[in-house]
């Protein structure tokens, strides 16, 4: 029975979840300016932690959380150097 | 102690951090250790400026506080994102007079106002230290002003100020 | 989910709870951010993913590993507070440069930097 419970509890969050990083991709590809975009990218990083955090209560596997925290590092770095990118990259030239 | 210890509160959250991705034994208790202190002072050689708490007290209210508001703010916001646009919202910008100057405060009260679902911090002024913000939902400005002057800025200056 | 038999019915459903919370809270944040109409009403959005969509997975991860392994699993924490402390960082600077590119543009909808009469207005 728990089993049951926590097999569909994590195929419907892990549906929503993809959604929600299809979403994010759309605002990226959509924009309209760069700031948009950016934002969609930090989005969507933080949707695939979550994603992947998912799978590591599927598989009973702690690796997913190491690479949960490594995309959660990553995506940070990224998004702050985009950020800075637009404020000083575009604008002063 | 200090020579040893610059960053006392910087060394044990290493020293957490460490033991919480490895498990506890005794060889990573040293190891994050040893890593703590070695961390502590390649940060002392930068000289960062060292933040002065006075009131420790008043930190787990204000934790309280805010992890309260951000339950109901992403309530709040939430139901607008759902409902559409059957309701008229109105979002703006809004300016608040902080007298607030203390950089850790301003660090700390920058992380509460950004990660609320509903506010976002935009520019802070040094001079006249003014912060400007958007709010998602704005029906009263004067509310909005009276609820970061009283509920946080209020709070964060008893405990650095 | 075969390693999920022995697991007690109520941690099981605390678990999905808390996965569902997050997994709706990040959801409805991206059809926000894919909905909303201005920029300055779309960096509102991702908030709700990184604070109680984040706080539920991350939540529901430490209860259904504490419960497997029979041992306090807490290390979903770090991954929690790191995104928690980090997303403000992005989003203000993300913010401050959109709120800057508005001004040097001359762009209708930014506030001037002294001048916060009829800033209300705005943005919308």
């Amino acid at each position: 029975m728990s089993a049951l419970i926590l097999t569909w509890a994590v195929n419907i969050a892990q549906v929503a979840l993809a959604i929600a990083m299809g979403l994010a991709a759309y605002r990226m590809l959509v924009g309209p300016r760069a700031q948009d975009r950016v934002l969609g990218l930090d989005t969507l990083y933080v949707n695939s932690t979550l994603l992947l955090l998912t799978f590591g209560i599927r598989t009973a596997s702690t690796v997913y959380f190491e690479a949960a925290l490594i995309i959660g590092v990553v995506g940070f770095v990224a998004t702050v150097a985009l950020a800075k990118f637009i404020m000083r990259g575009e604008v002063i030239e | 102690m200090s020579r040893v210890l610059p960053y006392p509160l910087l060394s044990a959250s290493l020293l957490v951090m460490w033991l919480l991705l490895n498990r506890f034994s005794l060889g990573h208790l040293v190891l994050g250790a040893v890593i703590a202190l070695f961390a502590a002072q390649g940060l002392a050689a930068l000289h960062p400026a060292k933040p002065r708490l006075r009131r420790w007290d008043l930190i787990p209210k204000l934790i309280g506080i805010v992890l309260y508001d951000i339950i109901r703010s992403n309530v709040a916001v939430s139901r607008i994102i759902l409902q559409g646009k059957r309701r008229e919202r109105r979002s703006g910008f809004i300016t608040i007079p902080l007298d607030l100057r203390d950089n850790t405060g301003l660090a700390i009260l920058a992380v509460i106002i950004t990660s609320t679902p509903g506010t976002a911090w935009l520019d802070y002024n040094t001079s006249n230290g003014s912060l400007l913000i958007h709010v998602f939902d704005l029906v009263d400005e004067s509310e909005w002003v009276e609820l970061i002057k009283n509920r946080y800025e209020y709070l964060l200056m008893e405990i650095f100020e | 989910m075969s390693h999920a038999v022995d697991l007690p019915l109520w941690i099981a459903l605390i678990v999905a709870f808390f996965l569902l919370l997050g997994a709706g809270l990040a959801l409805t944040g991206s059809i926000g951010l894919a909905r909303l109409n201005s920029f300055y009403d779309r960096i509102h959005a991702p908030t709700l993913g990184s604070s109680w969509g984040l706080a539920g997975v991350v939540m529901a991860s430490m209860i259904f590993f504490t419960a497997l392994e029979l041992r306090l699993v807490v290390h979903e924490i770090i991954v929690g507070i790191f995104i928690t402390v980090t997303t403000p960082v992005t989003l203000m600077l993300l913010g401050r440069a959109t709120l800057y590119r508005d001004r040097s543009e001359g762009n209708e909808n930014a506030p001037e930097s002294d001048i916060l009469e009829d800033a209300n207005d705005i943005g919308r």
